[in-house]
């Protein structure tokens, strides 16, 4: 998460295409160009093949029998964890919760560490946060009484610093932000807001649903106590998600769903529960798509993260430069591409998102269309809804040109001069 | 440019479509508002503001404004031309085979679509649909405020699904 420039980029889009099937499809009669992979990014064969792989040989449920089946199911689903524990530079493989997806995992931070909280007590978000990061934290203050606090935007899409010190004191529990917005690509200084937490006595969470795929993320090195992110936006499958934690964190949390797997005894009316991480994984979990997601783990390691980001890096400056070259476009976020991850949110004044859209996926363009999850910040942008392009490791530049090529046609289409 | 694709787009945006989405009918303020409500698609942010002036129980003016794609934009302005004139009960009753047609159903013989038939296309497309709809669960939701005395009715394309 560094704000200087990468490196020139040294991924080659189109081998990387070969090894992602549904890239070989068209839509509409045109080759697809997808570019929503800040919703969700397409899955390579070896993923597909890990699927395949461990409902053919090994399914069974995990953490019970002693068959061998049952045995291979578990290592693979754990393997699946010290996997990611690796991959982020966790402390300890025990700080690896498994859920549903990364609004799962910030729920889960919510109502488990949020119950240590009591009536006054602070919650700082941002106005660029995602609903999974404040609609967690709206439930908790309805529930406790806790104080919601929102660090604002400057008008280039990125956090007021300048307004930190004056929203933290002794009263801030929990400082939740996204490490880059979904909506503006804006990358947040997180080692320096997590300092800042720390500095107040607050528990730093951070949502890298948007940066874990994009960008080198090393828990530690930031000094953050919670990371939530989703296995199916970094080239994974859906159905997997994760919450890093600091171990000694979890053991002071409660969980928040009983039942199979995270119990130790249970009496009648009264029972213990499992060591962390277990305790937060009530029930039979997504073992398949757990087991298949260390092959997407595998790609990312292999093309190395930095390499990633410098070849997004690319992209976004492209796409920014071609878009602003057109001349009628409402870029948001921050105009230097350093600052920014590989995706570019845009308002055509004369055409609303959704019909720009509807025009693209008649060349085979995908593209996001709406508030993206973020009604406040459209608000904040005074706008109803972006249109987005969001890029990942198998998009080139004949996309961006493809997508400015449709963006023409639409005005076109349209009537307007 | 390949001109197929824009073929299947012309089935969505049809001439009339834009027609009424490059010059929306509705947007006057009225002088007199008796009945308004506030409707949101939640999927896409769109939102519009609708009032109405009455005589009686019939509608005598109907004022659109707010932000939407073109079909929302142009359902809204198909629905300020038709609506005035008919009363509370028939605009209700209007409403209800529109959104019919837009779900895939027939347009019973006797109901005249006027340029709505336009947007029959929509149907094919089916995560616009709510677009379409959206001035429309906002105008039923009006009139249910008005008849029920209160001032303004709150709409959302979710809630037309479950209560039609």
């Amino acid at each position: 998460m560094t704000a200087t420039a990468p490196p020139r980029t040294t991924l080659d889009p189109s081998a990387l295409r070969a090894r992602f099937p549904i890239l070989q499809r068209q839509v509409h009669g045109h080759p697809l160009v997808y570019l929503d992979n800040a919703a969700t990014t397409q899955k390579p064969e070896t993923v597909l093949a890990a699927i395949q792989r461990y409902y053919s040989t090994s399914n069974a449920n995990v953490h019970r029998g002693v068959h061998t089946l049952a045995e291979e199911a578990t290592a693979a689903y754990e393997a699946c964890r010290s996997r990611v524990a690796r991959f982020v530079n966790a402390p300890d493989e025990r700080g690896v919760i498994i859920v549903r997806n990364a609004t799962e995992a910030l729920n889960l931070v919510a109502r488990a560490w949020g119950a240590t909280l009591t009536a006054g007590d602070e919650v700082l978000l941002s106005e660029m946060e995602h609903h999974s990061n404040l609609v967690p934290w709206i439930l908790l203050a309805r529930e406790r009484g806790v104080v919601l606090r929102h660090l604002p935007i400057t008008d280039s899409g990125e956090l007021d610093m300048a307004a930190l010190p004056g929203m933290l004191s002794r009263r801030t529990q929990v400082v939740a932000l996204t490490a880059m917005s979904n909506v503006l690509g804006t990358i947040n200084p997180i080692a320096e807001l997590t300092e800042a937490a720390h500095r107040v006595g607050a528990v730093m969470v951070v949502d890298a649903a948007q940066s874990v795929p994009h960008m080198p993320v090393d828990f530690q090195a930031l000094g953050i106590d919670f990371l939530a992110f989703s296995a199916h936006k970094a080239y994974g499958p859906t159905g997997v998600g994760f919450l890093v934690a600091k171990p000694e964190l979890l053991e002071r949390m409660e969980p928040i769903s009983g039942g199979g797997e995270m119990i130790r005894a249970v009496h009648l009316d009264s029972a213990t529960w499992n060591d962390i991480p277990h305790r937060f994984e009530a029930g039979t979990p997504n073992i398949a798509d757990a087991a298949a997601f260390p092959a997407a783990l595998d790609l990312l390691e292999e093309l190395g993260m930095d390499a990633v980001r410098a070849h997004e890096h690319d992209l976004v400056r492209y796409a920014l430069e071609r878009l602003r070259s057109l001349g009628w476009l409402e870029l948001h976020g921050p105009l230097d591409p350093a600052r920014r991850g590989g995706l570019v949110s845009f308002v055509d004044p004369e055409i609303h998102p959704h019909d720009l859209a509807q025009v693209l996926d008649t060349r085979g363009i995908a593209i996001r269309a709406g508030h993206h999850c973020a009604q406040p910040l459209m608000r904040r942008l005074d706008v109803a809804a972006t249109a987005r392009a969001s890029f990942a490791v198998y998009n080139d530049r004949d996309e961006v040109d493809a997508l400015v090529d449709g963006l023409m046609a639409a005005r076109k289409y349209f009537g307007v001069a | 440019m390949v001109d197929r694709p824009e073929v299947a787009l012309d089935e969505l945006y049809r001439e009339v479509v834009l027609d009424h989405h490059r010059r929306p009918r509705g947007r006057t303020p009225l002088p007199r508002v008796d009945a308004r409500a506030h409707g949101l698609n939640p999927v896409c942010g769109d939102e519009i503001h609708l009032h109405l002036s009455l005589d009686g129980d019939r509608i005598t003016g109907v004022e659109v404004q707010g932000r939407g794609c073109a079909i929302c934009t142009a359902s809204g302005s198909m629905m300020a031309e038709v609506i005035p004139g008919h009363t509370e009960v028939e605009a209700t009753a209007f409403a209800e085979v529109f959104r019919n047609v837009m779900h895939g159903k027939v347009v019973p013989p006797d109901v005249d679509m006027g340029d709505l038939e336009a947007l029959e296309g929509v149907k094919k497309f089916p995560v616009r649909v709510k677009c379409a709809l959206l001035p429309w669960v906002t105008l039923v939701d009006a009139l249910r405020a008005w008849r029920n005395g209160a001032t303004e009715g709150t709409a959302t394309t979710e809630t037309e699904e479950a209560n039609p």
